[in-house]
């Protein structure tokens, strides 16, 4: 077997060195009663060649449309942008693949550099003093920035506007369901309508919003800002596009105190959604209640510059049951992608990169202004609009336009199905990566279906 | 380095110092091309931002080279032997890399029509039947991002489980005083108060102690088996008998799965929910910190429970559940999207390569290492416990007394002889803990290198050459670094230096 | 002139009058090795004996503080948080975390006096 370097001569020198007769008497602390005989695995196949392998696993992927293979206007949360090649041949170095959590910072100098590297991106984008070394995804960092957020002003309730991702709201809630904080999560909310200046108040701990919102709306966020600030409460900002930073007013210039963005989509490939990156960022005086991994700077005993991690009294491995998190890992080398490709883009490219974005969607909304039939709902947005199909159901009609080779975006059905009053409801998103024949193709499309 | 060794530039030979990325370039660089933008007006309500990021530019090759010696910077098992205890630092097969990114899975959107990804999803639930398969227990949930993801899914779903039995007095959780520190951590975050359990004095739980813990406010225990002491608990069975009998969940701690895997079905010690590691025991690689996966296989007691989204195979295909249907209770949902994907594809790889028999060899394997581990080192190291150990091998710090060399000291002079130290300091019961996890794909000729350095070292040590450990190392990129500093005034981004006073 | 007494998780209490000020042993900070930060409680907090009043951190453990007796706290050593390495270098004065009343002076029988504390901590060795 490929993977195993002991020969049979090894095992019985092996054996004989230990003073044991087979390797199966080493599990003898093992009761009978749950010692299973190779036979009690019978049901799952034996071991198979790398030709074989990889045969079964292509044909499994062959069953799938890649969104590159076919006009694509998919969002909500995962967006398909171009990557750089050397982007993933760095990643597969195998010093950076193949590498444990840098705990001995001697033997780990590249991974601590590159995430004070990623830490200082992170908070330059978002307009923040300080970031993380990364959490999970977006998703799991909204739960984590509301628990932050309820330590700092020891409040214990939090709400989540209707226009926060319902994946990110969903997870917020489960994660705090069973301490002593309340999570209210607001109905959806696709006209950006919902009141929540009103709805803020003494005893909340934090107002979480998202911009531009699940729906694509774009919203100056200072006046809710100074409200929160006002009162007490903290204001969260999830970016779910990170590209978006590059051309839209970061969430720290507006007044946030805690900003979770998805990373994913800068570095890493969509991977049907996972894995993903977290990124964290806040003021410095909350650094002590920030969840996750935090690279920091200082000297080795010759004086030279280098990097460790720090403030790790935070963890659980040393607060056990106190600590801010029960969090480990970080999502280090999504992470690591996400650093390859914005130094790659840089300031001229990364902002460059936001306008073809906001340019592409423009001439999609454009042009499906032109489609009767359908209402282009989001009026401010970068990258991705909601429409409404009257009279339609637009999960069908995107069926139907799959069946058609084309990717026609997201039904909101697909997240709210109690809500009928959005079953015509579809969001739109548009890249760098879609070409004008694509967005020919779409409009030509939903004109003839919904004639 | 000092004296006649210093080079005029502070590098050597390979290992050659790098800048920050911010203190390079300039911003005319820039390391990608891109079509110009059309020249339309915005549709941002006012919102563009104004004023220069600070990011910096800079050109291919530069990038190329700057993550390049960065990498050359790190220790990796593609470089060497990582006996990481508890961290299950084996071999990462490419093929599982070459398959994780074929179009057909690396390029799919989370939310395409389910027709588009029938293949994805067949992905999941192949490697729903093999954990299944292997562990012996009712459904798993596959969307936890890692470990101590894995653990909160499994303590959330006994939470739901006592709520929908009305049992609201039960809400404290036996945690052993050798457990992983998450788990404590995971417990706090389920509303459950920890009680602590020791240990006896064969390095397993005490089992008088546990039962006498066990009453009617109890509402589950978290074990780790085999422990963190590398030892499996011989009562496990017994132990979850009684948890049952006192109306308590049994969780199991599944870090250390890869000492037993293919060879012990999870479901016959009793569990009622453990988290696999799929970045440990199938081999997705640690990345530097993750990221990983932690699916979560249910016992039927807890099944009902698992979050969303689920996935069932219907008629020739596969679906995917994102909302409650019938009388499934979810909790709720742990993770954006459908979990760690990328990583899913690649543990399927490695579970098939591997296959039933190579499963059930790799863990012998492991076990084999560590126990060999034990015979050459055990006479010289202080090992904590007698008996066969598992997949790893426990040492304390005795056999270092009166040399004025600790264990840190001791694991620094290893990094000098181009080996990663093991884990240390944990677990938390013996003294100055070493923890060595061999894993299955380390060679006899390694393990061999690897007892001859540490023997002459403890050698070394005894012998009274403290200052040989205290000033290690002395051949990595950097000697120790002042981690006091570090956290006293923490410097967590750069910043740009102060502008020079203009025009005094 | 103040009184001094210990508890057994290493802190002391300088007993002068109605007013208690505490602070960690010499052998605790050495325990603990470098300190990097402190928490001190705010003056105004009421403390029941037991509760957690202060926070301590070094590179490697962190630990809570415990209120040594009943009261009110009058003063918390703010300086230790721009300064963490007074608790190494002056544990038993400058590096003192907090002040408060003293309710119940019958509380300071439980615990030991220096003496007391010197073998009890020999015991621990």
């Amino acid at each position: 077997m490929r993977y195993l370097p002991l020969t049979d001569e090894d095992r019985r020198a092996m054996l004989a060195r230990i003073g044991a007769a087979s390797v199966d008497d080493l599990f003898s602390d093992v009761p009978a009663a749950a010692w299973t005989a190779p036979e009690g695995f019978d049901a799952l196949p034996p071991h198979a060649t790398e030709m074989a392998v990889e045969r079964q696993l292509s044909a499994l992927a062959a069953r799938n449309v890649p969104a590159g293979s076919v006009p694509c206007f998919l969002g909500a949360g995962a967006y398909r942008h171009h990557i750089p090649a050397s982007v993933d041949h760095l990643i597969q170095r195998g010093e950076f693949l193949t590498a444990y959590t840098p705990y001995q910072p001697e033997v780990s100098q590249g991974t601590l550099q590159t995430l004070f590297e990623f830490q200082t991106q992170v908070a330059l984008i978002t307009g923040m003093e300080v970031a993380n070394a990364s959490m999970y995804d977006a998703a799991t960092g909204v739960a984590e920035a509301a628990a932050m957020a309820c330590r700092i002003t020891r409040r214990k309730h939090v709400l989540v506007s209707g226009g926060v991702h319902p994946h990110y709201g969903a997870v917020t809630e489960s994660f705090l369901r069973y301490t002593d904080i309340a999570t209210e999560v607001l109905d959806p909310n696709p006209l950006g309508i919902e009141d929540l200046m009103g709805r803020v108040s003494e005893k909340t701990a934090c107002v979480i919003v998202q911009n531009p919102d699940f729906f694509g709306n774009l919203a100056d966020l200072s006046a809710l800002a100074a409200e929160c600030h006002a009162l007490g409460a903290l204001l969260v900002v999830a970016v779910a596009e990170p590209v978006s930073l590059g051309l839209v007013t970061p969430p720290g210039e507006m007044g946030a105190d805690i900003v979770v963005g998805e990373g994913h989509a800068i570095g890493s490939p969509l991977n049907f959604g996972g894995p993903g990156v977290g990124l964290f960022a806040s003021r410095k005086k909350f650094v002590r209640h920030m969840p996750g991994r935090l690279a920091g700077e200082t000297v080795d005993e010759d004086g030279r510059r280098g990097w460790v991690l720090t403030l790790s009294t935070r963890e659980q491995h040393i607060r056990r049951e106190k600590a801010t998190s029960n969090i480990c890992t970080n999502s280090g080398l999504i992470a690591l992608a996400w650093t390859i490709h914005m130094t790659l883009l840089g300031e001229a490219g990364f902002t460059k990169l936001a306008r073809l974005n906001h340019m592409k969607a423009v001439e999609m909304v454009e042009r499906l202004e032109q489609v009767p039939g359908l209402q282009v709902m989001t009026r401010q947005f970068f990258n991705e609009v909601l429409v409404r199909l009257p009279g339609h159901d637009a999960a069908g009609i995107v069926e139907t336009l799959a069946e058609r080779g084309i990717l026609a975006g997201v039904p909101l059905s697909r997240f709210h199905p109690n809500y009928p009053e959005l079953a015509d409801a579809l969001l739109l998103c548009a890249t760098e990566t879609t070409e004008t024949q694509d967005i020919d193709a779409l409009a030509n499309a939903l004109t003839e279906v919904l004639r | 380095m000092t004296g006649d060794m210093a080079t005029v530039t502070g590098n050597r030979g390979l290992v050659i110092e790098e800048p920050l990325i911010f203190e390079q370039g300039s911003p005319a660089k820039c390391g990608v091309d891109l079509p110009d933008p059309a020249d339309k007006p915005d549709r941002l309500g006012g919102l563009a931002r104004s004023g220069a990021i600070g990011l910096p530019g800079l050109s291919e090759p530069e990038v190329v080279r700057h993550y390049t010696r960065l990498s050359q910077k790190n220790y990796a098992i593609d470089a060497g032997f990582y006996p990481l205890g508890s961290c299950t630092m084996k071999h990462n097969p490419r093929l599982n890399e070459r398959m994780a990114r074929l179009p057909g899975f690396a390029d799919l959107h989370p939310f395409q029509p389910q027709a588009t990804v029938q293949g994805a999803l067949a992905v999941m639930h192949h490697l729903s039947d093999w954990l299944l398969g292997l562990t012996g227990m009712e459904a798993v949930a596959l969307s936890p991002a890692a470990g101590a993801h894995g653990e909160l899914c499994g303590m959330q779903a006994v939470r739901a489980a006592l709520d929908a039995r009305g049992e609201d007095h039960r809400r404290t959780v036996l945690v052993p005083d050798s457990a992983h520190g998450t788990n404590p951590a995971t417990a706090a975050l389920c509303g459950f108060k920890v009680r602590g359990i020791p240990g006896d004095a064969t390095g397993r739980v005490d089992v008088a102690a546990f039962k006498a813990a066990l009453d009617d406010t109890v509402a589950g225990v978290m074990l780790t088996n085999p422990n963190t002491c590398g030892l499996f608990e011989r009562d496990m069975v017994e132990l979850a008998e009684a948890v049952h009998a006192a109306g308590a969940y049994f969780y199991l701690d599944g870090a250390n799965f890869n000492a037993i895997v293919g060879r012990v079905k999870i479901a016959d010690l009793g569990v009622d929910a453990m988290h696999i590691n799929l970045h440990k025991t199938f081999s997705t690689p640690h990345g530097g910190g993750g990221p990983g996966a932690g699916p979560t296989v249910l016992s039927a007691a807890l099944a009902p429970f698992a979050p969303l989204p689920h996935v069932v195979a219907e008629g020739d295909g596969v679906r995917l559940i994102e909302h409650i249907e019938g009388d499934m209770q979810p909790f709720g949902r742990m993770k954006g999207f459908h979990g760690q994907f990328g990583v899913f594809v690649r543990a399927l790889s490695y579970m098939m390569s591997l296959g039933r028999d190579g499963l059930r060899q790799a863990s012998g394997d492991a076990v084999l290492n560590a126990n060999y581990l034990m015979a050459r080192l055990g006479d010289t190291l202080t090992a904590s416990f007698e008996g066969p150990c598992m997949h790893e091998a426990l040492f304390d710090d005795r056999f270092l007394k009166g040399t004025g060399v600790s264990t840190l000291d001791f694991a620094k002079a290893m990094i000098d002889e181009g080996f990663h130290p093991m884990t240390m300091y944990f677990p938390l019961v013996v003294h100055g803990a070493m923890l060595m996890e061999p894993t299955e794909t380390e060679s006899r000729e390694t393990l061999d290198a690897f007892c001859d350095a540490v023997l002459a070292l403890a050698a070394k040590a005894r012998a009274g050459d403290a200052a040989f450990f205290t000033e290690a190392p002395r051949h990595t990129p950097r000697r120790r670094l002042d981690e006091t500093k570090a956290a006293r005034t923490p410097v967590l981004r750069w910043e740009p230096p102060a502008p020079a006073r203009a025009a005094e | 002139m103040s009184t001094l007494y210990f508890t057994e998780d290493h802190e002391w209490v300088a007993v002068d009058g109605n007013t208690a000020t505490v602070g960690v042993t010499d052998y605790a900070q050495k325990q603990l090795g470098d300190v990097v930060f402190v928490e001190v409680p705010e003056a105004g907090k009421v403390l029941a004996k037991g509760d957690e009043a202060a926070v301590i951190e070094s590179v490697k453990a962190a630990s809570e503080v415990y209120a040594p007796v009943t009261g009110t706290v009058t003063e918390g050593n703010t300086d230790l948080a721009e300064t963490p390495a007074t608790v190494n270098d002056s544990p038993m004065d400058d590096g003192w975390f907090f002040r408060m009343s003293l309710d119940d002076a019958s509380e300071l029988d439980d615990l030991m006096d220096e003496a007391a504390y010197a073998a009890f901590v020999a015991s621990l060795d």
